[in-house]
């Protein structure tokens, strides 16, 4: 009870706060509606496609929020945080691989296809345990984690900071990549996995199941933005922004500058892993494309966008570059990528503070 | 131990421990007579101290020692390693030989910056350097003397003598009424004073000030000599600085230092009329 409390009298200091959550428990009410009850021929009718979209976007900015905690107020520019997103996603694919069962095309009750397609005769043992749904909860969130942790440890340890952490970073993104792209890692190669039937019992190709997914993204990304918020305005937020202005200064009042970035770390790796895992089940596939270095470098552009160090601007960023992304890769493919760099420089330039920044002080008073 | 061939074996000492030198008493009164007399109840002992940055020797053989509530002036030409000797103090910069010593039981030379810190060693940088976007209060926050874990500092709420404190602090440093401004926006002068402002709610019991007076005005030096001979007594402070006026104004002993090492030691007056001082330093 008393954390709601302090949730409470910490989202009341900022306007936009409020906002961004009202906005969630209204969408949590109003798609689902518009998806069940309203008939298709109704123009006000949220067909599949945008239900699936939606959730995509969530996905999107729950990823933006990760990096955002760590970028916008500890100063970590994180480029590989997708490689985060894509292990979430992973252990995600692979519970719904076993979920999959005799349904698949060669129809083995143990072994995914791919796995008969490579003459396999047995299931790795790292596949162990995720028929089971909670075993698979845990690693959505575990293995990020500690990949976090032992990453972080190493880098921040021996005091690896600025443009030399973001692309150590970057390699670590690129090397998960190439290593999952080889069919012996056992995780399907480069056509990762897809084909998925249901998850823990309903069936995804359902409005129903669909819903319900997006409503449980809007869920997590609730919950991870009002955790992120009570984070940053603890005083260990505050040794955070320290760390951020003046990390040397921050060691000589003895704080333990490695740890705080090493938990912060970890926690922001964590949200980009359910994030993942969220992200799997609603496109229907993971591959190892996820990891591929341009992704993460594009989630720093979301968050440019919105406004970094605010946290929801970092969400707000990341649905509308996305929705701008869905929009003109339709209409003008080409131009996609020219828009997004010289949306980013336009940004840099002209509104260093992002979309965030254009409202009024007082409802970003902090 | 073993391998260490003793002067001159005797007997074998009880339990087989190593044998001691038969003429092991004479060779501890010997030592204890090489030992000055300054050594004992000294707040920081630097002993033999030299640091070489490619070749050149930042600090050169040095040892200074500091007493309890003691407010010491270092000066010295640019270069003569002041700042690295901070450095040293202070963690941020291993010497190749030499000894350093927090009283009489914490060796600086194992410790990292943070825990240098907590054991009550203060810096104030030579540049000063707040959190520039948090504000005065939350500067002090940061800088109390409490429990800096994350662990700790995630779930940490200010209690009713903290903020006394704080407030206290705020009322020495004459910045009570721009508690709630941020960092940046305050003057040269108040970051400065912000900043020792900080190290007081460190409450360490040695404070290292680096240039406090640069770049202030006449009545801001002022009233920053006033603050540090308050501050003499309860903590040790050592200063470093250029301003002679300003040395001369609160300085009991200052330290010369030249090319590495202490070049003269004592009273202001003592040091401007000593003949070495003056060809490397003072030059008048």
């Amino acid at each position: 009870m008393g954390l709601l409390r302090d949730l409470w009298r910490t989202l009341r200091q900022d306007r936009a706060d409020v906002w961004l959550l009202a906005v969630l428990a209204a969408a949590a009410v109003i798609v689902p509606v518009l998806n069940l009850v309203v008939p298709a021929s109704s123009p006000l009718h949220v067909s599949t496609y945008v239900l699936t979209l939606v959730g995509k976007y969530l996905c999107y900015a729950m990823l933006a929020l990760a990096v955002d905690l760590v970028w916008g107020f500890c100063g970590i520019l994180s480029l590989g945080h997708a490689a985060f997103f894509a292990l979430g996603g992973y252990a995600m694919g692979m519970y719904l691989m076993r979920q999959i069962g005799t349904r698949g095309v060669y129809g083995n009750p143990v072994l995914p296809d791919f796995m008969v397609f490579l003459n396999w005769t047995e299931l790795p043992w790292f596949w162990y345990g995720f028929s089971s749904f909670p075993f698979a909860l845990l690693m959505m969130a575990f293995v990020p984690g500690a990949l976090a942790f032992v990453f972080g440890w190493l880098a921040f340890r021996s005091r690896v900071t600025g443009v030399y952490l973001s692309i150590i970073t970057q390699a670590l993104t690129y090397a998960l990549m190439l290593a999952f792209f080889r069919n012996d890692m056992g995780f399907g190669g480069n056509n990762g996995f897809t084909d998925f039937k249901d998850l823990l019992g309903f069936d995804l190709q359902q409005d129903r199941t669909r819903v319900v997914l997006v409503v449980a993204t809007l869920a997590a990304l609730a919950i991870a933005f009002c955790a992120s918020r009570l984070i940053v305005s603890s005083r260990a937020g505050r040794v955070l922004r320290a760390i951020r202005d003046a990390e040397s200064r921050t060691r000589f009042l003895g704080y333990s500058v490695e740890s705080y970035k090493l938990w912060v770390f970890v926690f922001s790796a964590v949200v980009a892993g359910v994030a993942g895992a969220l992200y799997v089940p609603q496109v229907g596939i993971i591959n190892p494309s996820e990891f591929s270095p341009i992704n993460s470098i594009e989630v720093v552009i979301w968050v440019a966008v919105g406004g970094r160090g605010t946290l929801y601007g970092a969400a707000v960023g990341a649905v509308l570059v996305n929705y701008a992304k869905t929009y003109l890769t339709g209409a003008l493919p080409e131009v996609w990528l020219y828009a997004l760099g010289t949306l980013f420089v336009l940004v840099t330039v002209f509104l260093p503070k992002g979309l965030a920044g254009l409202l009024p002080a007082q409802a970003r008073a902090k | 131990m073993s391998d260490v061939t003793p002067v001159r074996r005797s007997t074998t000492g009880a339990f087989g421990a190593p044998a001691r030198p038969a003429n092991w008493l004479e060779l501890r009164e010997a030592a204890r007579r090489r030992l000055p007399p300054v050594l004992l109840g000294k707040l920081l002992y630097l002993e033999h101290l030299t640091v070489s940055f490619d070749g050149f020797k930042a600090l050169n053989d040095l040892t200074l020692y500091v007493d309890p509530g003691e407010l010491r002036c270092v000066i010295g030409p640019n270069g003569a390693g002041k700042t690295t000797m901070m450095d040293v103090i202070t963690g941020k910069t291993r010497p190749d030989q030499g000894s350093a010593w927090f009283g009489q039981r914490v060796n600086l030379l194992e410790l990292s910056e943070p825990e240098i810190a907590r054991a009550g060693i203060g810096r104030k940088f030579q540049r000063p350097t707040v959190f520039e976007h948090l504000t005065v209060f939350e500067n002090l926050e940061l800088a109390m003397a409490e429990d800096k874990r994350f662990w700790h500092t995630l779930v940490a709420r200010l209690r009713p003598q903290d903020r006394e404190r704080i407030d206290e602090v705020l009322e020495t440093i004459g910045l009570t009424a721009e508690r709630s401004a941020e960092g940046r926006t305050l003057s040269h002068g108040q970051k400065q004073w912000l900043e020792i402002g900080m190290l007081l709610m460190q409450q360490p019991e040695l404070l290292l000030v680096d240039e406090p007076v640069a770049g202030m005005t006449p009545q801001e030096t002022e009233r920053t000599a006033e603050l540090l001979l308050s501050l003499a007594g309860k903590h040790s402070v050592v200063v470093v600085e250029h301003d002679m006026e300003f040395v001369r104004s609160i300085a009991t002993t200052v330290t010369v230092l030249h090319e590495g090492s202490v070049l003269a030691e004592g009273t202001m007056d003592a040091v401007q009329n000593d003949q070495r001082v003056i060809e490397v330093y003072l030059g008048a």
